[in-house]
C-alpha cells in the first residue's frame, strides 16, 4: 500500500478506475465504435458486391443471345448449270458462281406464292447477305454435291433473328366465333365474317387511336408554349392529326383505317394469311401476306384472328417478315445454333456476320508488343533504378517523373504515338504494332513502379547472404533477389497489361478506330482491338448490335480472367516460401 | 590457447605472420558520424577470436570492415588499414567479390536463400567455379553440410527448401554456406542471437570444431558465450578497442576499469 501512495505521489493525476460508470461508458463507445466500423466495411463489401454481380448479370444477359444465330435449315437443289459448263466445273467456277438465285429458289421453294414484289423483296431479305458464303464454303469442300439437294443450315438476316430472339411484338391470338369468306386467295381481298368478330380488335385500335390523341396534345401544349415559329408547321400537322382522331373516335362503332402506327391485326386462314387495313365489326380488307389454299368458306374453329400488339413503327421486324419466319418455324425449319461466326469471322456492317475474331486477334497481337517491350525494359529500368542507380538530384527527378508518368491521361499517350510513331518515325497508322509501342507507353510506369516496390521488399539479408559467400551485386540480384520479387513484378505486370487491354482512348488517336474487315495476319495490318471494337459497336444504330456489343464485352472480361487466371498460375509458380 | 600454440607451432617463423587478420588504425565514418575510432587489432589464425561490448560500440562495424560488407553502404567511409596476411584489403586492385570468398560469413539472423538445402550450400562454389561437375559440387556440399554438422538431419531431404529448417538448423545450414566456398576467415554477426539455448550450445560446439581449420571472429552479447568458444577476446566501448587479449585474462582480470565495469554488469 505504501509503494501505491508512493507511486501516487509521484505520477500526478488520477489513477484509472476500471469500475466507474465512466470508465464504463467508455468502453462500451469503444464496442460501439468497432462494432461500427465493421458494419461499415460490411456494407461497403456489400455495396460492391451487389454492383459486381448486377454489371455481371446485366452484360451475360444482353449478351448471351450474340453468341446464338438463327438459321433457316433448307433444302437447297444446286442445279449444275449455275457453275457454268458441266465438264468443267473447278474450284474457281464453284468460288465465282452466284448463288443468290439457288438460295432465293430454295426460300420460294418453301413459302410458295409470293408474287407482289414488295412481298418477293421481303422473302429475300429473309435471309442474311451472307449466306451464299455458307454454300460456297460447302459446295468448295465437297463439289459431289452439285446436282443434288442438299439440306444446310442458312444464316438468317438479323432483323428476323432479333424477332425469333424475342425482340419483335406479343402474338396474341383469338378464335371467333362466326364463319369467315373469304373474297379471293391473293392480292387485296375482303374477309368478311358471319358475325361481329371485329369488335373486340376495333376497341383495341380505337384505344390506341385515343392514346396516341391524348400524347399528341401534350406534345402540341409544350410546342405551343414555345413560341418558337420554327414550331409552327408541326403545330398544324399534329392539329390535322388531332381533328382527325376526335372526327373517328366520335362513331365508336365505325370502320377503321389501320396504319403502321397501329397494333396490326391479320387472318389466318385456310392455309394464308391476310393483314387487314380497312377494319369494321363484321369484317377487314387487306392485303394477303401468305396466299390462301381456296376461297372457301372458313367454319369457327379453323381460323383465327392474330393481333401484333406492338406497331409495325416501333419494332425492326415488319408484318410480312414475321409472317415469313413463323411459317418457316412452322415447318420446323428454324434452327437455334451456337453462333461460332462470332468467333471466326471480322467485323461486318451486317449485324448477323460480324464478328470478334479481328478484334480478338488485333488485341493479342498489341498486347504481344506491349508485353515484349514493356517487360524488360520496365524490370530493367526498376533494377537499376532500385539497385544500382545513385541516389540523387537526378534519379530523384526521373523517379518523380516515373511517378507523374502513372498520372498521365491515356489519350496524351496516343497523342505521343501519334506524333512521334506515325509522322516521325512513319510507322503504319492502324497497326498492331504502334497499338503495342504506344500502350507499352502507357503500361511502363506501372511495371517500373511496381517491380521497384517487389524489389524493395525483397528482405535484405537474402543480398547480404549472397554477397557473402562473394556473390558479385549483379550475381547477387539476378539469382537471388528478383526470383523472390518475381511474384510482385509479375503482378504489377499483369495489372498494367489488363490495363492496356481495355485501353481505347489512346488507340483512337493512332487509328485503331477504323472499320476494319479482315483479321489482321501480321503485326504491320490495319487492326482493332476488342475495346475499340466494343466502343465502335456501341454507336451503330442497329438493334442487333446492342447484344454483339454485350457479347464482345463478354469476351474482354473472359480475356481479361485467362490473363489473370495466367497471372495466378505463374505467380503460384514463382512463388517460394520465405 | 591450444589453438594458438598449435598455429604457432605450424608456422615456424611464429610472431607475426601467425595473425590472419590485422588493423591498423581503422577508422569508420557513417557520413558525419564517427563509428569506429583507431581501432588496431591482430587476429591469430585458426583460433577463435570474440568481439564483445555494449550495443552501438562498433564492434559489428568492424566485423563488416573486414569483408568489406561495409561497402554496401553508401555513406560509410573506412580509413586506415586491414590485412589479412599481408595483403591489403583496401587496394583499389583487390577484387572485392574475391575478398569475400576468402572471408565468409555468417549473419545474426539465419538468411538460408529461399532455395533448397543443396542449392544453399552449393551456390557459392558454383559461381566460383569451384567444382568441374555435378560429382564434385555434390561432394563440396556433402562435405560442408558434415563439417557443419548438419549432413545426419538433412542427408535425406536436401532438395527440399532451406527455410523450412528449425532456427538452429538453418543457422548451420548458413555456418554449411559459408564453408562450402573454403574461405580463410569467417566472421560472425551475433549467430546465436536469434536461437534457443539448446541450438546454441550446437552452433558453439561448430565453432569450436572449425577452429581447426578456421580463423573466426564471432561478435557476441553473450560474455558467456565469449568465455566458452573464445580464445582471445576484444572488448570495444564507444568506437575504440579498449583492451584485447586471452579471453581468460580479459575476463578475470581486465586490466581496465571499463572492462571490469562491462563484464561484471555494470554498464553496457
Amino acid at each position: 500500500m505504501t509503494d501505491m501512495t508512493a507511486a501516487t505521489s509521484r505520477f500526478p493525476g488520477r489513477r484509472l478506475d476500471v469500475t466507474s460508470d465512466a470508465a464504463k461508458a467508455r468502453i462500451r463507445a469503444r464496442y460501439r465504435a468497432e462494432t461500427r466500423f465493421r458494419a461499415y466495411g460490411l456494407l461497403a463489401l456489400a455495396v460492391t458486391t451487389i454492383f459486381v454481380a448486377v454489371l455481371l448479370v446485366d452484360i451475360v444477359r444482353r449478351g448471351t443471345p450474340a453468341f446464338f444465330q438463327h438459321n433457316a435449315v433448307l433444302n437447297v437443289p444446286v442445279p449444275a448449270d449455275a457453275f457454268g459448263p458441266p465438264d468443267k466445273i473447278d474450284v474457281a467456277a464453284i468460288r465465282s458462281a452466284d448463288y443468290f438465285p439457288i438460295t432465293k429458289a430454295a426460300l420460294q421453294a418453301a413459302i410458295p406464292g409470293i408474287e407482289s414484289r414488295a412481298g418477293e423483296k421481303t422473302l429475300t431479305r429473309l435471309l442474311s447477305s451472307g449466306t451464299a458464303d455458307i454454300l460456297r464454303d460447302k459446295l468448295v469442300a465437297d463439289p459431289k454435291l452439285i446436282g443434288t439437294t442438299v439440306k444446310v443450315p442458312l444464316l438468317l438476316s438479323a432483323d428476323a433473328d432479333l424477332y425469333l430472339k424475342g425482340e419483335g411484338t406479343k402474338i396474341v391470338p383469338r378464335a371467333p366465333r362466326g364463319i369467315a369468306t373469304p373474297s379471293g386467295t391473293y392480292g387485296e381481298i375482303t374477309v368478311l365474317t358471319s358475325s361481329n368478330d371485329f369488335t373486340e380488335e376495333l376497341q383495341t385500335i380505337k384505344r390506341a387511336l385515343a392514346e396516341r390523341g391524348r400524347a399528341s396534345e401534350v406534345e402540341l401544349g409544350r410546342l405551343r408554349r414555345s413560341k418558337d415559329k420554327a414550331n409552327e408547321p408541326r403545330i398544324a400537322e399534329i392539329e390535322a392529326e388531332l381533328a382527325d382522331i376526335k372526327k373517328r373516335a366520335e362513331q365508336p362503332g365505325g370502320e377503321e383505317e389501320l396504319d403502321s402506327k397501329l397494333p396490326s391485326v391479320l387472318v389466318e386462314m385456310n392455309g394464308g394469311l391476310v393483314k387487314a387495313t380497312k377494319l369494321s365489326t363484321s369484317g377487314i380488307s387487306g392485303e394477303v401476306l401468305l396466299p390462301l389454299k381456296s376461297t372457301s368458306e372458313a367454319q369457327p374453329n379453323s381460323w383465327k384472328i392474330v393481333t401484333y400488339t406492338t406497331a409495325e413503327t416501333n419494332r425492326e421486324v415488319d408484318d410480312a417478315t414475321i409472317a415469313f419466319v413463323e411459317r418457316l418455324k412452322s415447318q420446323g425449319a428454324i434452327e437455334n445454333a451456337f453462333n461460332w461466326r462470332f468467333f471466326s469471322v471480322g467485323d461486318s456492317r451486317e449485324p448477323e456476320l460480324a464478328g470478334i475474331r479481328g478484334a480478338l486477334i488485333g488485341s493479342a497481337l498489341t498486347m504481344f508488343v506491349t508485353l515484349l517491350l514493356c517487360l524488360p525494359i520496365g524490370v530493367a529500368a526498376a533494377i537499376y533504378l532500385e539497385e544500382f542507380a545513385p541516389k540523387n538530384r537526378l534519379t530523384d527527378l526521373i523517379e518523380v517523373n516515373i511517378n507523374n508518368l502513372a498520372a498521365v491521361p491515356s489519350i496524351v499517350f496516343g497523342l505521343l504515338g501519334l506524333a512521334v510513331f506515325l509522322n516521325f518515325f512513319g510507322f503504319p497508322r492502324s497497326t498492331a504494332l504502334v497499338g503495342g509501342l504506344v500502350l507499352a507507353l502507357l503500361v511502363l510506369p506501372t511495371i517500373i513502379i511496381a517491380s521497384r516496390a517487389s524489389l524493395r521488399s525483397v528482405p535484405p539479408s537474402i543480398k547480404e547472404a549472397a554477397l557473402g559467400v562473394g556473390a558479385s551485386k549483379q550475381q547477387a540480384i539476378f539469382h537471388h533477389v528478383l526470383p523472390v520479387a518475381m511474384p510482385g513484378i509479375m503482378t504489377g505486370t499483369i495489372i498494367g497489361m489488363a490495363h492496356a487491354l481495355g485501353e481505347t482512348a489512346p488507340l483512337l488517336m493512332i487509328g485503331m478506330i477504323a472499320f476494319i474487315v479482315d483479321v489482321p495476319k501480321s503485326l504491320v495490318d490495319a487492326a482493332t482491338v476488342l475495346p475499340v471494337q466494343i466502343f465502335l459497336w456501341a454507336d451503330l444504330p442497329e438493334p442487333a448490335f446492342k447484344s454483339k456489343t454485350a457479347g464482345a464485352i463478354m469476351v474482354l472480361l473472359a480475356f481479361l480472367f485467362v490473363m489473370n487466371g495466367l497471372a495466378i498460375w505463374l505467380r503460384k509458380r514463382f512463388e517460394r516460401r520465405w | 590457447m591450444d589453438a594458438l600454440n598449435t598455429a604457432a607451432a605450424q608456422n615456424p617463423t611464429m610472431g607475426h605472420a601467425a595473425y590472419k587478420v590485422t588493423g591498423r588504425d581503422v577508422n569508420v565514418y557513417y557520413g558525419e558520424k564517427h563509428a569506429l575510432k583507431n581501432v588496431s587489432v591482430s587476429i591469430p589464425d585458426r583460433s577463435v577470436m570474440s568481439f564483445i561490448g555494449p550495443s552501438g560500440c562498433g564492434k559489428s562495424t568492424f566485423l563488416r570492415c573486414i569483408n568489406r560488407m561495409n561497402d554496401t553502404i553508401s555513406i560509410c567511409r573506412v580509413t586506415g588499414k586491414i590485412n589479412i596476411e599481408n595483403q591489403d584489403i583496401y587496394d583499389p586492385s583487390l577484387d572485392v567479390v574475391q575478398l569475400r570468398a576468402r572471408v565468409g560469413m555468417v549473419f545474426q539472423k539465419p538468411n538460408p536463400f529461399p532455395k533448397s538445402i543443396f542449392e544453399n550450400v552449393a551456390y557459392g562454389p558454383r559461381i566460383h567455379g569451384m567444382a568441374n561437375n555435378k560429382d564434385e559440387l555434390e561432394q563440396i556440399v556433402i562435405s560442408s553440410l558434415e563439417k557443419a554438422g548438419l549432413l545426419k538431419e538433412v542427408k535425406d531431404r536436401l532438395q527440399e527448401p532451406g527455410t523450412g529448417l528449425s532456427g538452429g538448423q538453418q543457422q548451420r545450414l548458413c555456418i554449411a554456406r559459408a564453408v562450402a566456398v573454403s574461405p580463410e576467415v569467417i566472421l560472425m554477426d551475433e549467430p546465436c542471437s536469434a536461437l534457443d539455448p539448446i541450438a546454441t550450445a550446437k552452433v558453439e560446439e561448430l565453432i569450436d570444431e572449425l577452429r581447426e581449420n578456421f580463423c573466426i571472429i564471432i561478435v557476441t552479447h553473450s560474455m558467456q558465450q565469449a568465455a566458452r568458444v573464445s580464445q582471445r577476446t576484444a572488448f570495444f566501448h564507444l568506437g575504440t578497442l579498449v583492451e584485447e587479449g586471452p579471453t581468460s585474462e580479459i575476463f578475470t582480470n581486465p586490466k581496465d576499469k571499463r572492462t571490469q565495469d562491462y563484464i561484471t554488469g555494470r554498464t553496457g
